[in-house]
């Protein structure tokens, strides 16, 4: 009896010995911070990774952003990559669950060996990782999502934001409110994060707190109950104005229950849930059929990026042109000029760190750079601000196509709004 | 009745019992017995739970900073896996809520690692307290259900408790909580990672609970959870409290998994309500019932499968090319999947039928044929 009783003991810890060390030995270059040789690069390639919601409540929308980065990537690798390196992007999915971001993040870092994260989506899924990515020293670069929160240089050197933040972005939308709709009553629709709350910290700088009659907010995880509640509430504040910050299902959902309440203010919306296609998918597959893209008509919005329905900028051709050839199993949207702008303004990086790559060197670039690109003001860093774009530009949403109209703001979360009145970058003609 | 050998009570018992008992003592008592079986069981256990530390350490020293993160997981579903087979093998309760329940120990690790100044072993002991004094509270109405009940009324745990911490900015919402996780000690070298020392305490963990469940299961207290799980009247009829025993059994198990939410809440080590679903109360359930209920070594093939196979079927949709959609739950189907099969070919769980595989091959002694414990 004892001798089985230990055998069977034995080959149990065998087996556990074996699960854990069979796909062990395989990793053994895979993790590391620094050193002479940046982990995820080679001669010949860069693997970099990033988290995304390709599944779950932020999908709609936000998982096209990685494959139109992927399709950049391989137009960049077909032209010869970055000094001879080809990018490979290793994307997860997250289902926009912070607990699976810390999981997939920490296997892309520690498993996989990537050389950086780039453009992990999502307020509070990246916020998980923010930490651990920089006591890893690992290049966290290019944040979707507008948080004021990456922004903190001295604390998290390695991680920087991209889009215009939400504090910045809620000052540009309170201006116009201010100086357009002077006098009515204004309402917000805030998601109960940091998304919400930079927001609101823009717009309360910017309106007066008299004209404010209601603020509502909604949690992501209770999105399927729906926004009834919120907008009848707005509603019976006599909220002309409703400013809302909020992912693109949450603001179809906010739309459907106006129409249904009959209840029409003027929507102004967050540029993270602007894209008219994928908002009018939404509102469709929400409502069944019976409403679609024409409630979106008149909607406000702000944007850091060309339009996808402006035929005439240099980028939006080409980006379209990439889109055809490599990701044209997907939508052509705001997305899509999303994820290219992030690849491109990457790629600007990478060539800016030389071909002596590691990740200090990498960081280096990101201190330093002014990079004119896609955007529609240069994307800029420095030692102590690691915001991302610092600037937009006021849109409005008609009939499918988001044109964008007046001058281009520039603002940080305090101080002055100016405008932007320096040139407009494009495409380089080797690209 | 720690010191009582084992061998007498195990035979009669119709479950897979406890640790790994080697085939059923049908051999006559006439046998003289080995200085191994006149060890008392205490003696006995804590060797095999020495052993089990002693083999986790060696493997977390040989391996990479993410094998190291996922072997400290396993260790730490471990502790929650060995509470519920010790429920639902030796006790005949169900329960749907051990998501919940770990859940409950770990927002208490993370609210105290950031609010107060406590010694670790201090804060794990209080998150097996936190998860205990949950227990006593859900055992307490557990007592008074049965079957499709008691799983329903646990479900509403899993579902619902998850809940309450979105709401407080206290517990950081959606969020979650993001704590400093322990710095590994001096002796464990300069260049120790931080995943190494999680592993490390995750075993010790582990090997203390198993230790702890293996000793309780075989002496009194585990004969009143098998008695009551038998038959409720003759258990009452022979003086056992029938609401106790169960509320005991739910206790335990709850405390179990209070210290397995804390010791994940210290290697992950982001606390947070996506962590807690419903799916995982079901996995853990499904890990129970794979590695055999009321089975501990069966709990340790449950919670390596509990681990691994999101990965592997991430690794599998991602390489054949599986849509996302499908790909997210193909793990749950997975599953489900071995769920089915486990129960059609091995009622035992896995540990049992390897078991049988072996005595089969080792004796010409037939084995007494084990039933699935349990409701």
């Amino acid at each position: 009896m004892n001798a089985r009783r230990l055998a069977a003991i034995a080959a149990g810890t065998a087996l556990l010995a074996s699960a854990c060390g069979s796909s062990g030995g395989s990793s053994s270059n895979a993790a590391g911070g620094g050193g002479a040789s940046a982990p995820g690069v080679t001669a010949t390639s860069i693997t970099i990774g990033s988290h995304q919601p390709l599944t779950g409540p932020a999908a709609p929308g936000y998982s096209e952003i990685a494959p139109a980065t992927a399709a950049l990537f391989a137009y960049v690798n077909a032209k010869g990559g970055v000094d001879g390196r080809k990018i490979t992007y290793n994307y997860q999915d997250d289902a926009y669950n912070p607990s699976q971001t810390s999981t997939v993040v920490r296997k892309l870092v520690e498993q996989d060996g990537v050389f950086a994260i780039l453009n992990g989506l999502g307020t509070p899924t990246h916020q998980q990782v923010q930490p651990f990515l920089n006591s890893n020293k690992v290049p966290d670069l290019f944040v979707a999502s507008g948080c004021v929160c990456w922004n903190q240089p001295k604390q998290y050197p390695w991680t920087t934001g991209y889009q215009t933040n939400y504090a910045i972005e809620g000052r540009i939308l309170g201006q116009y409110i201010a100086q357009n709709m002077a006098g009515q009553k204004v309402g917000y629709l805030l998601q109960n994060d940091d998304v919400g709350q930079g927001g609101k910290q823009g717009l309360d700088t910017e309106l007066k707190p008299a004209d404010v009659v209601s603020q509502q907010s909604y949690d992501v995880s209770a999105l399927t109950s729906g926004l009834g509640t919120q907008m009848s509430k707005l509603q019976q504040a006599g909220a002309q104005v409703v400013v809302g910050f909020a992912i693109p299902a949450a603001f179809a959902l906010a739309e459907l229950a106006a129409a249904q309440i009959g209840y029409h203010p003027q929507f102004v919306v967050s540029s993270i849930a602007a894209d008219p296609y994928t908002m009018g998918g939404l509102l469709q597959s929400f409502s069944k059929g019976a409403a679609g893209a024409s409630l979106l008509n008149g909607v406000i919005t702000a944007s850091y990026l060309p339009s996808f329905t402006d035929t005439s900028n240099p980028w939006t051709t080409l980006f379209k042109k990439i889109h055809d050839q490599y990701d044209a199993k997907n939508p052509f949207d705001a997305n899509t000029i999303f994820g290219m702008s992030v690849g491109y303004n990457f790629v600007q990086l990478l060539q800016k760190a030389g071909k002596n790559l590691t990740r200090q060197s990498l960081l280096d670039a990101v201190n330093s750079a002014d990079l004119q690109g896609p955007g529609l003001l240069p994307l800029t860093f420095s030692p102590t601000d690691h915001r991302g774009y610092e600037g937009e530009q006021m849109a409005k949403i008609q009939d499918g196509n988001l044109t964008a109209f007046g001058p281009v703001y520039k603002a940080t979360e305090t101080g002055p709004i100016t405008t932007y009145t320096g040139p407009q970058a494009t495409p380089p003609a080797n690209f | 009745m720690a010191t009582t050998p084992a061998a007498p009570e195990s035979a009669r018992t119709t479950g897979p019992v406890t640790d790994a008992d080697g085939p059923p003592p049908s051999a006559p008592s006439g046998r003289a017995r080995s200085a191994w079986e006149r060890l008392p069981v205490v003696a006995r256990t804590a060797i095999f739970a020495l052993a089990f530390a002693v083999i986790g350490i060696l493997i977390a020293n040989g391996i990479s900073r993410y094998r190291d993160f996922q072997l400290a997981e396993i260790a730490a579903y471990l502790v929650a896996v060995a509470g519920l087979t010790v429920l639902t093998g030796l006790n005949g309760q169900i329960s749907l809520g051990h998501g919940a329940l770990m859940a409950v120990g770990a927002y208490c690790a993370a609210v105290l690692l950031l609010h107060a100044h406590l010694p670790l072993v201090v804060v794990l002991l209080l998150s097996a307290l936190a998860g205990g004094v949950a227990g006593v509270l859900v055992g307490a109405v557990a007592a008074r259900l049965r079957g499709p009940y008691l799983a329903g009324a646990t479900l509403a745990l899993a579902v619902g408790l998850p809940e309450i911490p979105k709401n407080y900015k206290y517990f950081g919402r959606d969020e979650g909580l993001t704590i400093n996780p322990p710095l590994p000690p001096g002796w464990l070298g300069t260049n120790a990672p931080i995943e190494r020392w999680g592993a490390y305490i995750c075993i010790i963990g582990a090997a203390v609970t198993l230790f702890l469940l293996a000793n309780l299961s075989r002496g009194r207290v585990g004969r009143n959870f098998r008695a009551v799980r038998d038959d409720e009247i003759a258990a009452s009829l022979a003086g056992i409290s029938v609401p106790r025993t169960q509320i005991l059994a739910f206790t335990v198990s709850a405390a179990c998994a209070g210290l397995a939410g804390g010791l994940l809440a210290l290697v992950t080590p982001t606390v947070g309500p996506g962590g807690f679903s419903l799916a995982l109360s079901i996995q853990l359930l499904v890990a129970i019932v794979i590695g055999g209920m009321g089975n501990l070594p069966g709990a340790v093939l449950g919670s390596i499968v509990l681990v691994y196979l999101p990965s592997w079927a991430t690794s599998i949709s991602n390489g054949v090319g599986l849509s996302k959609q499908i790909g997210a739950n193909l793990a749950l189907a997975i599953f489900g999947g071995m769920l089915i099969v486990v129960m059609l070919a091995f009622p035992g769980g896995i540990a049992a039928a390897v078991r049988r595989t072996w005595w089969a091959l080792t004796s010409r002694r037939r084995p007494a044929t084990t039933i699935p414990a349990g409701p």
